[in-house]
């Protein structure tokens, strides 16, 4: 990371809900992302980790205003993001890589058209990209950026492998010369030794274009690799937030204990000693989420009190927050 | 005699585009009692060969040579009649996707029910009350509700489990596992982990592990099998294959992950493209992509080397180094 000078990005209380059609004309808000707040610095890497359906990707979204959210505050370079125009100038200078390749890309586009299709929708903030000429240098400029060969550019998309088609996400994601990219599970779906080609695209095209990213994936030890800080999220909540270091070798709050604890390493004699915490009891639903912390069903060190308020996502060291009542207590 | 003996095995797809060899010539003895690792790169042959042994394989598959030996009896060419009283029974398989293998139609107790009276002599009762053991067993809660309940009321998680326990049902001496927990979140991946080593020490049976998670089998192996391109590369215990490895493509792949180790560094990915199965290169499938690759090496498929009793590797470096340490005691 460069000097963690300023935040580029600031999110405050952020809300998504959606509508769920509960049957006889009565919908129910699902509350997939509930009251998160956290910042982004320029340059930094943050990772975002979470068990499945908790939330991770509809942050993203809804930090983007791909969704409009339902509540809450983005705060891009001092500005916050509040009419269409805004929306459309924040839209140029931050983007997404999706979850899955093979489904994100429309097949029946060339490479090289998929890339440019950003620059082609925005281009009256980049009415340079008119001249036909310009435009193909471009794509092949992005091209090089990810390591496509030049050649691909005419290709159609289901022509190339999971990792192939990953670097295409991202060369169209680098398209409108963003500052910002959300990256939603990069290399989940790729093989282990194409990860780490991709792993290290990311970390070579930071350093090159100064970017700052939001790193969404469930592989911790890749989380760990990439970022300089971790969020956790759970029932579309933040329940600590630290440095990556700290999250993995001095987490503070309970679930996060029990999935670092998880976390299959891939040394022998490292796993065979490792004491894992096992969670039991039921996973609440985001649409029925439980009253007071939303851990509190599987929590070992859940107390009755813990079952009545929310706890308060609080600076407990500093640089390392938590949302826990009992996270001194469980610390001492 | 081992309870599962695999000799030389070849399993081929005949497809429009030619013949793509899938499993070229895979080995290896299972025990009672053993947990069995299979990794490698996506397409280098882990479900075909798990299909190639219960003979599950696509209309165009075919086993077109080698043996594969349960308890002494060859399945290769022994016949539906005595593979159905195989499968189910005495190797039970976990599927990498479980929608595949379950009937979105049926509930859940109806088809954990039909697989144990399918499979074991117990009657409608008995089978009844087995079904509710088995999701006990595998920590699905209210197991009397959850009878009644349909595929897609159930989670990833608790379908995967669900399947586990079909799997286990009817007592098998092989499970073969399929990629079982690839889809699922790290804390209740290792419960199923867990659950799965601890059934297999209370009874006993063997287990055969794909997986392309090398942290799921430092925690779960006994032995490893590394395979690369439809062959088995390197084949050793599982500190061996950690501690030693001894092939150019499990160096490799180890350097690729992120570890505690190198943290802050860059990983060394493995270069290049993955094999492409209807043109193989004629020396060492892992030669075009091999730093360390040898005039050798590319002409010339290396032939498995015994490292030592517990460890053996098709890698030309291994042959050199022997012959060069051979040279200076001699
Ligand atoms: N468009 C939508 N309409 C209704 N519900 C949605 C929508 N998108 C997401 N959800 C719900 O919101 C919750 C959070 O989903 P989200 O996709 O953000 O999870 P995630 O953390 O990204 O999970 P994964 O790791 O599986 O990708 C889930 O319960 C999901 O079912
Ligand atoms: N029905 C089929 N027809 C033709 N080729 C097939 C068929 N099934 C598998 N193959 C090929 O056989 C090779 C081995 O496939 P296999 O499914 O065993 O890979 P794998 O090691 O299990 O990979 P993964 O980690 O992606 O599951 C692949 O190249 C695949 O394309
Ligand atoms: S035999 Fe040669 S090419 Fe093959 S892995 Fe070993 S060193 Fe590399
Ligand atoms: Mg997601
Ligand atoms: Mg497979």
């Amino acid at each position: 990371m460069s000097e963690q000078t300023r935040p580029l990005i600031q999110v405050k209380n952020l809300k998504q809900y959606f509508d769920i059609n509960m049957g006889f004309g009565k919908a129910k808000p699902l509350k997939a992302v509930d009251d998160i707040s956290f910042d982004i610095m320029e340059g930094e890497t943050l990772g975002l980790v979470g068990e499945s359906g908790c939330g991770k990707t509809t942050a993203g979204r809804s930090l983007l205003h791909l969704y409009k959210p339902t509540g809450g505050e983005v705060i891009f370079e001092g500005r916050p993001i509040k009419t269409k125009k805004d929306i459309a100038d924040f839209r140029t200078k931050a983007t997404m890589v999706f979850q899955d390749p093979y489904s994100s890309l429309d097949p029946r586009m060339t490479v090289s058209d998929i890339i440019a299709e950003p620059l082609d929708v925005n281009i009256a903030y980049h009415p340079e990209y008119k001249d036909k000429e310009k435009r193909r240098r471009r794509v092949l400029q992005l091209m090089e950026y990810v390591g496509l060969n030049s050649e691909h550019a005419a290709r159609y998309a289901h022509e190339f492998s999971g990792g192939q088609r990953q670097r295409v996400g991202i060369a169209r994601a680098l398209a409108v010369n963003p500052d910002f990219i959300v990256c939603d599970e990069p290399v989940s779906a790729l093989d282990v030794s194409i990860q780490a080609q991709v792993i290290n695209m990311f970390d070579d095209l930071q350093d090159k274009l100064g970017l700052t990213y939001l790193f969404i994936a469930h592989d911790l030890l890749v989380v760990r690799h990439i970022s300089d800080r971790i969020a956790v999220m759970y029932l579309g909540r933040m329940v600590e937030l630290a440095k990556a270091s700290d999250i993995y070798d001095h987490p503070l709050h309970p679930y996060t204990k029990a999935l670092i604890s998880a976390v299959p390493v891939p040394d022998p004699k490292v796993a065979k000693a490792n004491k894992r915490i096992s969670l039991t009891g039921e996973i609440p639903s985001p649409l029925n989420a439980p009253p007071g912390c939303p851990f509190h069903t599987r929590c070992p060190y859940a107390k009755d009190s813990c079952k009545e308020s929310m706890p308060v996502f609080d600076e407990i060291e500093t640089g390392h927050y938590v949302a826990c009542h009992r996270v001194k207590e469980i610390n001492d | 005699m081992a309870l599962l003996e695999v000799r030389d095995l070849h399993t081929s797809f005949f497809t429009d585009a030619g013949e793509v060899r899938a499993v070229n010539g895979v080995s290896f003895d299972l025990d009672y009692g053993k947990v069995l690792g299979i990794v490698g790169e996506s397409g280098s042959g882990k479900s075909v060969t798990a299909y190639s042994i219960m003979q599950i394989l696509a209309n165009t598959g075919k086993i077109v040579s080698g043996s594969i030996k349960y308890n002494g009896q060859e399945l290769v060419g022994a016949g539906e009649k005595v593979m159905k009283e195989i499968r189910g029974n005495k190797i039970s398989i976990i599927f990498q996707d479980p929608m595949t293998s379950l009937n979105p139609t049926y509930t859940i107790g109806r088809q954990l029910r039909e697989a144990i009276l399918l499979h074991t002599d117990r009657n409608k009762e008995e089978a009844k009350a087995r079904a509710i053991e088995m999701l006990k067993l595998v920590n699905i809660n209210e197991p009397e509700k959850r009878m009644k309940q349909y595929p897609h009321e159930f989670s990833g998680g608790m379908r995967q489990r669900m399947m586990i326990a079909m799997a286990l049902a009817c007592e098998p001496d092989i499970l073969i596992a399929d990629e079982p927990t690839t889809a699922l979140d790290v804390t209740i991946q290792a419960g199923i982990l867990e659950l799965m080593k601890d059934i297999q020490k209370k009874i006993g049976m063997a287990i055969i592990m794909i997986t392309h998670d090398l942290g799921v089998v430092a925690q779960m192996c006994d032995e490893v099998i590394v395979m690369y391109a439809g062959s088995i590369c390197e084949q050793g215990t599982e500190d061996e294959i950690f501690y030693n490895p001894c092939h150019e493509y499990t160096k490799g792949l180890m350097r690729s992950i992120p570890t505690s180790d190198n943290q802050g560094e860059k990983l060394q990915p493995i270069t290049g493209t993955p094999i492409d199965l209807l043109n193989m290169p004629k020396g060492c499938a892992f030669a075009p992509r091999c730093d360390a690759a040898m005039k050798i090496c590319i002409r010339e498929k290396c032939e498995r080397f015994q490292i030592n009793d517990d460890h053996a590797a098709a890698c030309w470096m291994n042959v050199k180094k022997a012959a060069e340490e051979g040279g200076a005691t001699a």
